[in-house]
């Protein structure tokens, strides 16, 4: 069936911002279906409000809108731009939801517009439980057994039904509480009681329990003809209970026979079947009792998923350009396979290595957060890596990851000797019952303290298999410890994954020294293909994983080439924009006709598409990694600069090893990064800093602090997103801190500013070419300083600051460029206090920011820089003048504490936001209002505000509150700031503290009749009624502001929403309004 | 010469070396009498993981003649395991190797051809190895079949390796099977549909096949070149002589090697494919309705449908990965058959329908 002619422009929705559980892998799905419908001639129109995605880039849509993604948005776009059909399967659960929501309004039927992928009815049945059980029940596949009851009457024949031991989950409670798992009878009925007492809608569903099954995952397409192949088969490390996105996860499949396999196989096609998922991809969860093989389905989800870009990484095939294609009726045999050319993509993937995918937690950002992990995601990045083996790929991964590992270091280290055995013991057991990030390591840990498989697993129901494995690593290095490090012994560790590092780390050595040793005994790895197809056929795409065995297959060839490393894994504070701007030299290079090498081990990206570059590397990005890859490819030279902090870390010693870094020269990082060097610049060039010192240890901090004064700010060189960066006020928490501080700093070094109190924040990112330098953008934030600037909202072109204040940040960029021969990107921030100008801190390299400023001036500024390391002059690009776009673009941060109750969403030092947004609009009010709305901070148009601020705010507040007011608002307010407002005559009603009488904030915001607040925290510790009412409004979605700035903008936002509708622009549009 | 570890039986073997990119499925590969006179090498580098057990076995014995891996798993896991890998091949008295660059000797393997290999736990001298290699005979040409059929007739009963199909009524048919190393899963897939199924030796007469009274006759899969098994070959053109003169009307279905039997009694020759076809991942497209099914595939050998005189038979199934026929069925008579595997075992069950064809051909 070839593709539809009947439609010719096609509209689809993207994800909006990383948020956890919704990564880049959309932007991956998001920028492979735009192509591949452009490709086939259709126009498409998108709606993302994620700017930092390669989809949302003009040239791959014919009409991108970077508006927030609301069934409203989507309702003014649709009447716009008249689209025939709507893919809503390739931008997550974000894209499903609005598009489900808005057939359920009529929208789809209203404009004639049709769901292709999957339609209403399919989205139904694969998100509400009732109608998906009813559906596998239907198509004879077997389900956990559950009940849903409503009263304590009909528990009986719900537990003769379920069976003991089940699971009991009450419907709408407080962060998911009152639930429990019953093992008795008593326990179920205690459980049940309280579980509908708790339940708002007494609604308790009663399920049979699944923990300590064995998880698996199906990524199923599907064709209009009916055609239906399995791309790609997981199995979990972590048994049921923790959620997949949080499991360490295997492809293929490892301990399934055949027949067993085969019956999942066809379950999961039953299942799409069933549920109607007419073309695309789908994943399908099951779950496997290990004692009997009993089979249940568990999930699925009606579209491509963060599972889908893992399987097309692990086995080469596309799945969402393929689900593209399908979607447009092409029929998987009309689709080619592009890695083998010669056979198309109806077949399923044969692999020939092992995938594993390890997590990235950042549980160090949010102290109070519970690391446990259950069935809610709390991870914010993964990582995967290819092996021969498990062992290979698991410790390739572990070094990945970046969290100070080498592979499998112990926890527990000199814990293990005989007076601490004990204890040790003890606590490695507990660690095994409670999955944590850390589990994995304290797998190991039980091995070296003489645990058995049968204990681990009987402990953690970890699949015995996986527990051997590791067995057999740990047994190794127990081999080879104390001994000399024998050329059959080094081969052997190399061939089990061991790092040069933890080797290193092992015989008490140089990781140098290890190098030396591998290549005296020419011990390297050698790159394999991955193919789709385990050799049988040859394969086109130079997709490499490396290895130890004999056969090396690299091409190199002798065209003229750069590698470019992107930026690991996900993480706060190092994500999608690092991606972004990866990609972007990759097709600026390409352009250029220079062959450009990938190297990144993260597989939700788009710099792991293997049509990104010329050569992907799926490697972890470490020294060892990169300059084995370099070893066999030569690069001309190598870009660090665009992949975040990961990539620079490595510059020094990549250029001891004589690799050619191409962008601004190692020792003019190094002065922008060595807080002396960096202040004795600044003095020459006649720039000023906040007031401020180094320490290298506790007393010269203290030294340093006596002569500031508090509040101060300390932060380390080499850290990104704020890590170990705090705003101090007290001597007690200095020294708590600076002991965390010096432990992330490398090279133990702390910087420690008088901290500007209601200063405004700008940052500036500039491209230079060693002569020419051109201002990118300037961003006025809009909270003041001491919020992170990752997480501070912003605004360009600046919104309040005076054209002289603009005029003296320009200047005060381009000398700090000059002075640091700028060959590329390079990111300022200043303070502006009194009107005075501070630098705060310079980054020599693509920030985070590069992509929104793109965005918002049309000019791929990335791109520009990629040329410009390659020797090419701004001026024969053409880019010479700072564009100062003639409306307001701002960018707004996504939190992630939904997913951590409990944890105060005040801002502060330390960055904490997943993701971003871009609200763009002719004035500031309009295009902040955008901004709220796209990252699900929903400002109300009326209703009741609770005002809360601390002392020193109480008089700029009162201007809000009239406004608020006058908007008709009913103000409510702790008792301090109620009658500091009544004091200005404004009416405000004053509630109770928590403790102190009911009905107080907390029961208004439960009842749903509190419908904004404004809570300025007092000091670094917050008070405890606030935090429970800052995370209590979280759960509820009541828009919280934490500073005054956000509630000035705040309140301009509402007056927009009261009087206007939103006007939808495509950013070409904008870009129009230019003027060159 | 590539060097590994014994994990099998000690000894010396030589045969063709395959490789096979399933996934999973090792012990059905290994019981396969298909892989009579073959040296097996899984693609897939981790292999052993969930043992044996007692019913995932595709007949009696194993029949692989070595057994080629990246690395065998140091312990079991599958609630169904009764033994590791090893102690299997072991007892079974098969030479299996660990820790070659299997995909390096699967690369050669695709880009030269199948050739014959040694493996050998006792001799490591690589000029002895060679001489021992090139003393034995190819299998061109050779009748493996007589090597794996049974030995007698036999009624195939119900076993632990059964997998039903819900809701499948049994048809009050017998079939016959004649057994050129038929495959357990072809029996229970018949099983399944009809009454009586019987097995017989591969070199019975048609006049003993047909005093079982069968509603239809179906040549199995086996190993080797099928232009050697020319016994059975006749056995086919005398039945097809039969069905041309309406003195029978008996249904007649192909599989694999026993559909090459029947190309080749229509008039056809056989041709050697490069690497031949092992894997359960195989494309095949019904070019009748455009249906397509992922297959278990092993064959070295196919009937190219140009050779086959008179345009009696009619091309049904193609393999979309090299174009390769994968199918016929005669214009006039009750006659189909494929090229794949549509028992699975290993492999998908997408084809198992199949059968249900071939009764549907029994009127």
């Amino acid at each position: 069936m070839p593709k539809r002619t009947d439609l010719e422009k096609i509209l689809i929705i993207g994800s909006g911002p990383i948020i956890i559980s919704q990564a880049c892998e959309f932007d991956y799905s998001g920028a492979q279906a735009c192509k591949a419908l452009k490709e086939e001639g259709y126009k498409v129109v998108l709606l993302n409000s994620n700017p930092a995605t390669i989809m949302t880039d003009p040239e791959l849509a014919d009409a991108t809108y970077i508006e927030p993604i609301t069934v409203e948005v989507l309702e003014k776009i649709i009447e716009k731009e008249k689209p025939q059909a709507c893919l809503p399967t390739l931008g997550g659960q974000t894209a499903l939801n609005v598009a489900y929501d808005a057939a359920q309004k009529g929208i789809f039927k209203k404009y004639n517009v049709e769901l292709i992928g999957a339609n209403e009815e399919a989205i139904a049945k694969a998100e509400d439980r009732e109608l998906f059980k009813e559906a596998m029940s239907k198509a004879g596949i077997d389900l956990p057994r559950s009940r849903t009851i409503y009263s304590e009457k009909e528990g009986q024949a719900a537990i003769d039904f379920v069976g003991l031991p089940c699971v009991l989950r009450p419907a709408f409670t407080l962060g998911g509480t009152g639930g429990g798992i019953a093992y008795n009878i008593e326990e179920y009925w205690e459980i049940l009681k309280r579980g509908i007492d708790l339940s708002l809608i007494h609604e308790v569903l009663i399920e049979e329990y699944l923990s300590g099954w064995k998880e698996y995952e199906l990524e199923v397409m599907r064709d209009k003809k009916d055609n239906v192949v399995i791309i790609c088969s997981i199995e979990n490390f972590d048994p049921m209970g923790v959620h997949t996105g949080d499991s360490i996860t295997v492809a293929p499949i490892q301990t399934l026979t055949d027949v067993e396999y085969q019956k999942m196989r066809i379950d999961a096609i039953k299942a799409i079947r069933a549920i109607g998922v007419e073309t695309g991809g789908s994943n399908v969860q099951f779950a496997v009792n290990p004692n009997d093989g009993r089979m249940v389905i568990i999930e699925m989800n009606p579209r491509v998923s963060r599972s889908s870009a893992l399987a097309s990484k692990a086995t080469g095939f596309p799945i969402a350009k393929i689900a593209a294609k399908l979607a447009v009726g092409y029929t998987l045999d009309e689709v080619p396979n592009d890695i083998t050319k010669e056979t198309p993509a109806s077949f399923e993937p044969a692999i020939d290595y092992c995938v594993v995918k390890i997590p990235r937690f950042t549980f160090e950002k949010f102290p109070q957060a519970d690391p446990t992990l259950t069935t809610s995601m709390k991870s914010v990045g993964e990582v995967m890596a290819i092996g021969r083996t498990f062992k290979e790929a698991l410790l390739k991964g572990l070094r990945a990851l970046e969290i100070g590992k080498t592979g499998l270091n112990s926890l527990i280290e000199g814990e293990a000797d005989k007076n601490y055995a004990a204890a040790a013991k003890e606590k490695v057991r507990q660690y095994l019952a409670l999955p944590t990030d850390k589990r994995i390591f304290y797998i190991a840990d039980a091995f070296r303290l003489g645990f058995s498989i049968e204990e681990i697993n009987e402990l953690s129901h970890i699949d015995k298999w996986f527990l051997s494995n590791i067995k057999e690593i740990i047994d190794l290095e127990r081999a080879i410890q104390n001994k000399k490090l024998t050329k059959a012994n080094l081969l052997k560790t190399k061939e089990f994954g061991f790092s040069d590092k933890y080797l290193a780390q092992m015989f008490a050595q140089d990781e140098k020294k290890i190098r030396e040793m591998r290549q005296r005994d020419n011990v390297s790895p050698v790159y394999k293909l991955v193919d789709t197809c385990a050799a049988e056929f040859e394969a086109y795409t130079p997709y490499y994983y490396s290895t130890y065995e004999k056969e090396c297959e690299v091409r190199a060839s002798s065209k003229k080439k750069v590698m470019i490393l992107g930026g690991g894994p996900n993480r706060i504070g190092q994500g999608i924009e690092f991606d972004y701007c990866c990609v972007h030299a990759a097709f600026s290079l390409r352009e250029e006709g220079i062959e450009v090498v990938m190297v990144n081990c993260n597989p939700e990206t788009v710099s792991t598409d293997y049509d990104t570059s010329d050569k992907l590397y799926f490697e972890p990005i470490t020294l060892e990694d990169v300059l084995n890859i370099n070893k066999k490819e030569k690069p001309y030279g190598i870009i660090l600069q665009f992949g975040g902090q990961t990539p620079l870390n490595l510059a020094l010693g990549l250029e001891r090893e004589g690799l050619n870094v191409l962008g601004t020269k190692a020792k003019y990082i190094d002065i922008a990064e060595d807080r002396d060097k960096f202040r004795t610049m600044l003095n020459k060039c006649g720039l000023k800093q906040a007031e401020s010192g180094i320490a290298h240890n506790l007393d010269e901090a203290k030294e340093i602090v006596k002569r500031l004064g508090y509040p101060v700010m300390v932060r380390p060189s080499y850290v990104l997103g704020g890590r170990a960066m705090e705003i101090i006020y007290d001597s007690q928490t200095l020294e708590g801190f600076l002991k965390e501080a010096l432990l992330s700093s490398m090279n133990q070094t702390i910087l420690i500013d008088k901290f500007l109190d209601d200063a405004i924040e700008v940052d500036a990112d500039i491209i230079g070419d060693g002569e020419t330098f051109v201002i990118g953008g300037i961003l006025e934030h809009i909270e003041e300083a001491g919020i992170h600037s990752g997480d501070s909202a912003m605004c360009l072109p600046a919104f309040s600051l005076p054209e002289k204040i603009i005029e003296r940040i320009r200047e005060a960029s381009y000398i700090l460029a000059k002075e640091l021969h700028l060959m590329g990107l390079m990111n300022i921030q200043f303070a502006v206090k009194d009107s005075q100008i501070y630098i705060l801190e310079v980054n020599p390299r693509a920030s985070r920011t590069i992509p929104f400023i793109s965005k918002a001036i049309g000019v791929p500024l990335a791109k520009l820089a990629a040329k410009i390391m390659m020797g090419k002059k701004l001026k024969e690009i053409g880019f010479t003048k700072e564009v100062i776009p003639p409306y307001k673009c701002v960018k707004e941060s996504v939190f992630p504490f939904n997913r951590f109750l409990g944890v105060d969403t005040m801002l502060g030092p330390e960055m904490r936001s997943t993701g971003e947004v871009m609200g763009i609009d002719k004035d500031f009010g309009s295009a902040y209002l955008k901004s709220q709305i796209a990252a699900s901070q929903f400002l109300p148009k009326e209703g009741n505000v609770f005002i809360s601020v601390k002392d020193k705010d109480k008089t700029k507040i009162v201007p809000i509150a009239k406004q608020l007011k006058a908007a008709g608002f009913n103000i409510l307010a702790t008792e301090g700031t109620g009658k500091a407002l009544q004091a200005k005559s404004i009416d405000a009603k004053i509630l109770p503290r928590l403790s102190e009488g009911r009905p107080n904030v907390l029961d208004y915001i439960k009842n749903k009749n509190m419908h904004l607040i404004i809570n300025t925290p007092a000091g670094r510790i917050p008070k405890q009624d606030e935090v429970a009412i800052r995370s209590t409004a979280a759960l509820y979605g009541v828009a919280v502001i934490t500073t005054i700035a956000g509630a000035i903008a705040s309140s301009k936002a509402i007056n927009v929403l009261r009087k206007d509708t939103i006007v939808v622009k495509s950013i070409q549009d904008y870009h129009k309004l230019i003027s060159k | 010469m590539l060097s590994g570890e014994s994990f099998g039986a000690e000894g010396e073997t030589i045969g063709e070396v395959v490789f096979n990119t399933a996934m999973t499925g090792y012990q059905e590969i290994l019981t396969d009498p298909s892989y009579k006179g073959q040296i097996v090498c899984m693609t897939y580098p981790l292999i052993g993981n969930y043992g044996v057990n007692t019913s995932d076995i595709e007949s009696k014995k194993l029949r692989a003649e070595g057994f080629i891996v990246k690395e065998k798993s140091k312990i079991v896991s599958n609630w169904r395991a009764n033994k590791p890998l090893g102690d299997y091949l072991r007892e079974n008295n098969v030479v299996a190797i660990e820790g070659l660059d299997t995909r390096a000797l699967t690369r050669r393997l695709r880009d030269k051809g199948s050739m014959k290999g040694i493996i050998s736990t006792t001799d490591f001298n690589a000029k002895t190895l060679k001489a021992k290699l090139d003393k034995a005979p190819s299998i061109i040409g050779v009748d493996l079949v007589k090597e794996v059929t049974c030995a007698r007739t036999y009624e195939w009963e119900e076993d632990p390796g059964m997998r039903r199909l819900a809701g499948v009524k049994k048809q009050k048919f017998s079939i016959v099977a004649i057994d050129c190393g038929i495959k357990y899963s072809i029996l229970r897939n018949l099983k399944e549909l009809v009454e009586r199924v019987y097995v017989v030796p591969a070199k019975t007469p048609l006049s003993e096949i047909l005093k079982l009274k069968p509603d239809g006759i179906l040549f199995s899969n086996g190993p080797g070149d099928p232009e050697a098994v020319t016994c059975t070959i006749d056995t086919a053109k005398e039945l097809i002589a039969k069905l041309r003169s309406k003195e029978l009307k008996t249904a007649v279905m192909g599989v694999c090697l026993g559909h090459q039997i029947l190309g080749l009694a229509f008039g056809g020759r056989a041709k050697k494919l490069k690497f031949g076809h092992h894997g359960g991942n195989h494309p095949v497209k019904d070019l009748e309705n455009g249906r397509i099914d992922i297959t278990s595939q092993n064959h070295n050998f196919v009937i190219p449908p140009e050779t086959i005189p008179d345009k009696e038979l009619i091309e049904t199934h193609v393999n979309l990965y090299d174009r390769t026929p994968e199918g016929a069925r005669h214009k006039k008579l009750p006659v189909m058959s494929v090229q794949f595997h549509p028992e699975s075992g290993p492999g998908p069950f997408d084809a198992r329908y199949i059968f249900g064809e071939f009764i549907k051909l029994i009127k």
